[in-house]
């Protein structure tokens, strides 16, 4: 007799989830955005397959804007995993210059939302994973493991399918898709936790380092490139050197930081234990539109 | 209000390290909260969110803001709208679909399904109660038992949740009368005894001030001198360990073979344990074999237990694949084809008797039909007088019992022994929606005393001795489109080549094999399964059959399909416009349908589903009956 710990059930639930898309997906790929989330869902992957490689790609669906650590961890991630790596930038926001000071929320509209579509389109991909939790926000906590989406990448929530027990059905018209998240009943104590039991390597910008940062409409944020910063705001931005770190990264003018001196993993979570305002409210996304931005972006078609 | 308890664990500032030490270990349990709309199911939850400090302080400042705009408790904090969460359902102020929520305590970190309790969403209920190992039974303490409370109880059991808690809500606004909680107490026991419920546990609590609900006694219920909730919930044992004592079975999901050296098979652990050298058996085959080793990133393991996922190797070179199961060689599951079921319906399109799902058990999916249910369930009286309703199917949110029947033997066991493998869920062949949701109790007969008769003489001799491929030519159109004549035409073709032929023809079989038959949509539907069982036995036997039915939906028409060796079911679409049928009208019966003097004529008051991609098609407008034989000959060359 052996109790198994909460890790250890979260564990075997998402290798059975990622199992079961290999086996009936006709082209599957994970998502992979090279946060702590999808870190975990990587090395899950690795584990749900192993000695095999995962039996997908990783895509990760880029913006131009993540911040330089966060590339350089994605190449050697995915080399480790053994896995192809896909990156697609949406070659209209690129064409015309899409960025988050002169665009807001288009910018993530044109980089993020048709950007997923346009490369789940192009490379004809039928299953999707993603790194989403459902302790993220509330209308995340209705959705199901296995995600529905039409052609046209939307998502309703009053005609998602019934999930029962751990039977998970794949079954799709030509031209639809699936959302997969094995991480649906993680939260983000779990997630930490599983990083520290399992040594996961994770982007170095969650650890608190001196790093140069600039205020921002009331926000906190890191110069990751100054120069390009410079051309894109009009002026080079007051840098001062601060301690800070990062509770969840994206575009890296979008994602504020947080003075910190939390420079292990056990400092962080201790952080984040004690801390009173949750995870995303560094993020800009979800403020849009009220409550409902977050619902509204997934009936869209966002992640 | 409670904001004086709102403080985090004075551990994680003084010791994180053993902080996280402590939780790293905890156990996983998930439950199930069921109430009527306004028993404070909601409220309850926030509070648990609240009380464990799951919720953040611009969390706590939205919730406060939005508790002032919509809230229903005045100035007070309206906890239900931390829970509350798609757009639509916060302007109705109902819950309208499963939402998942997350707490943790030093002992246990736990999963709670919320959801909705008014009657159209039983199939909502369902779901979130079948990965639940605990039900939270939420009553209004100002109004007692309901019928939804009893509905609620009966889904939970019937899902096999073996924890049933009775929380008794509201007490604030009933000045905590023991009377009134003892009442109803004694009320409920009357029917959990009824319905065959053997323990529950009850808790008087406030959700909306918070007594009982992380300590107890609260000073408002001294003469209570149970567990608070949560010390309740820290307590029931996980269904998961119970799982390990049973006998040891894992639905292979996925073979992993990353070079010809290795051949692992991937899965679950449903039941039991495994060790290394453990003799399994694999399951439908029968072949035996012995763990060579228990394969994991982390290394190999010595034992694995049920709720693990891992990937096993085994000695021999045995034919396993997805869907099979792995089990102790001594005490494997049985296998069968025709099973008694509980069904609840999920979908606004009633179950069709006789039509074919896809059903999905553990990693088994086979097509299934459903024979016209026995009984239909009355969820608002249970225990009571007209418990059981006569029913010809099942609509959306209605529970029966009926026998399934699938086009080949699959692994189970009963539900009651076992989720893993006495669940399963129904996916309609075209819309591909899960329509509904079943648990097995028992087979109709034992496959495994009704072996297929081994033959010497196999279906492949048969064909041989005839120098041809058998098929089935499956002619379906409108009636008056030309199906006879044209398989008729096509027969005669054959019958030259020296081929051996049959042909079925609707109106003939419904002369003999099918005259107790008529019209309606389920015997249609029967009409077609027979013809189909008839099709493909003359198929083992080597002929080549040519079948002219109406044939109106493509469920069924797929349905013969699935019967069929692969490449063996040609589908020849007759493609007659529905004016021209008409004026043909050689049997004057379109005449009589628009008369009324016939009824559920397709075409007329009865659908036709046209072939999406038929392998030949015929269009009799442009054609002649000579021309269409040709092309269809032309089509299935070479014959062997």
């Amino acid at each position: 007799m052996r109790r198994l710990t909460h890790l250890e059930r979260l564990e075997a639930e998402s290798i059975h989830i990622m199992r079961e898309v290999a086996a009936e997906a006709a082209k599957p790929v994970m998502l992979y955005s090279v946060g702590k989330d999808s870190a975990v869902m990587l090395h899950l992957a690795k584990k749900a397959f192993y000695p095999s490689p995962p039996p997908f790609p990783l895509m990760h669906v880029d913006t131009t804007w993540k911040f330089k650590d966060m590339y350089a961890l994605r190449e050697k991630a995915a080399q480790d995993a053994g896995m192809e790596l896909l990156v697609w930038q949406n070659p209209e926001a690129k064409e015309r210059g899409i960025n988050p000071f002169d665009h807001g929320a288009l910018h993530t509209d044109m980089w993020k939302t048709q950007g997923l579509k346009q490369a789940l389109d192009h490379h004809g991909f039928d299953a999707a994973f993603g790194g989403a939790r459902r302790d993220e926000e509330k209308s995340r906590a209705k959705e199901r493991i296995f995600s529905f989406r039409t052609a046209n990448h939307g998502w309703d929530p009053k005609q998602q399918r019934p999930e029962l027990w751990n039977l998970y059905n794949a079954k799709k018209a030509k031209g639809e898709s699936i959302r997969v998240f094995p991480l649906s009943n993680w939260t983000e104590l779990d997630i930490w936790q599983y990083i520290m039991a399992e040594n996961i390597e994770i982007v170095p910008l969650y650890f608190a380092a001196p790093r140069p940062t600039y205020e921002y409409e009331g926000g906190l944020f890191m110069a990751d490139d100054i120069d390009r910063l410079e051309k894109v705001m009009g002026h080079r931005p007051e840098i001062t050197e601060r301690s800070v770190r990062f509770r969840t990264l994206g575009c890296s003018p979008l994602t504020g930081a947080v003075e910190s001196e939390a420079s292990t993993l056990a400092d962080v979570v201790q952080e984040m234990l004690l801390t009173t305002t949750s995870e995303r409210q560094g993020r800009v996304i979800d403020q849009d539109e009220g409550g409902a931005g977050m619902e509204k972006k997934k009936q869209e078609g966002y992640f | 209000m409670a904001d004086a308890s709102y403080e985090t664990d004075a551990l994680i500032a003084d010791d994180i390290n053993a902080y996280l030490d402590q939780h790293q270990n905890k156990s996983l349990l998930r439950f199930i909260t069921c109430g009527s709309v306004d028993d404070g199911k909601s409220t309850l939850i926030g509070r648990l969110l609240y009380d464990s400090k799951m919720i953040f302080e611009d969390q706590l400042a939205a919730l406060e803001a939005d508790s002032k705009k919509v809230g229903t408790q005045g100035q007070d904090i309206d906890f239900a709208l931390l829970v509350d969460g798609l757009a639509a359902e916060r302007e109705q102020g109902i819950t309208i679909d499963v939402a998942y929520r997350f707490f943790a305590t030093e002992k246990r970190k736990f999963i709670v399904a919320d959801t909705p309790g008014h009657e159209q969403y039983t199939r909502n209920m369902v779901t979130g109660a079948s990965t639940a190992d605990c039900a939270v039974i939420l009553v209004d303490a100002r109004k007692g038992m309901l019928v939804q409370t009893r509905r609620h109880s009966y889904l939970a059991h019937l899902l096999g949740i073996k924890h049933l808690v009775l929380a008794v809500n509201k007490m604030d606004l009933v000045d905590y009368d023991q009377s009134t909680f003892d009442q109803i107490v004694a009320d409920y026991s009357t029917f959990a005894d009824e319905i065959g419920i053997e323990t529950f546990t009850a808790v008087p609590i406030s959700g909306f001030k918070g007594d009982n609900i992380t300590s107890s006694p609260s000073a408002n219920t001294t003469w209570y001198d149970g567990p608070s909730l949560i010390d309740h919930l820290e307590t029931i044992e996980i269904a998961n360990v119970a799982a390990q004592e049973k006998p040891f079975r894992m639905p292979v999901q996925w073979v992993n073979r990353p070079n010809l050296d290795f051949r692992g098979f991937s899965g679950l652990i449903g039941s039991g344990t495994v060790k290394r050298g453990d003799a399994v058996r694999i399951v439908p085959s029968g072949k035996t074999s012995t763990i060579k080793t228990i394969v994991t990133y982390d290394g190999e393991l010595d034992e694995a237990v049920a709720g693990q996922s891992v990937t096993i190797t085994l000695e021999d070179e045995v034919d396993c694949s997805r869907g099979d199961v792995i089990a102790a060689a001594d005490n494997p599951p049985e296998a069968s084809d025709q099973f008694e079921a509980t069904l609840v319906w999920m979908d606004d399109e009633a179950l069709k008797p006789g039509r074919g799902y896809t059903l999905k058990l553990a990693s088994q999916s086979v097509t299934a039909t459903v024979q016209e249910p026995k009984y239909e369930i009355n969820v608002n009286n249970v225990g009571g007088s007209g418990e059981k309703l006569a029913t010809k199917t099942l609509e959306l949110n209605s529970i029966g019992v009926a026998e399934i029947h699938t086009d080949r033997p699959i692994t189970f066991e009963a539900y009651e022994d076992s989720r893993a493998l006495g669940g399963f869920i129904l996916v309609d062949k075209i819309t591909n929606a899960t329509v509904g949701a079943g648990m097995l109790h028992f087979s109709l007969r034992r496959a495994s005393n009704v072996h297929w008769q081994a033959t010497t003489i196999t279906r492949d001799h048969h064909a041989d001795l005839k120098n041809q491929k058998p098929r089935v030519l499956w002619f379906t159109g409108l009636s008056g489109s030309g199906k006879s004549t044209i398989a008729n035409a096509v027969e005669q073709r054959l019958n030259v080549m020296n081929r051996h032929t049959f042909l079925l023809d609707g109106d003939n079989v419904r002369h003999g094999l099918n005259k107790d038959l008529g019209f309606t949509e389920a015997d249609r539907i029967e009409n077609i399964r027979r013809v189909g069982e008839v099709a493909k036995l003359m198929t083992d036997a080597g002929l080549i059959v040519l079948t002219a039915f109406i044939s109106p939906f493509r469920a069924e028409r797929d349905l013969v399909r699935a019967m069929m060796e692969d490449c063996e079911f040609i589908e020849i679409f007759v493609d007659t416009p529905l004016e021209v049928a008409e004026q043909r009208d050689v049997k004057g019966l379109y005449k009589k349908a628009r008369s009324g003097d016939l009824k559920n004529f397709t075409g007329i008051d009865s659908p036709y589903e046209a072939p999406d991609e038929p392998e030949i098609r015929v269009n009799t407008v442009e054609m002649t009956v000579e021309e269409a034989a040709d092309h269809i000959i032309s089509q299935i060359m070479p014959l062997k």
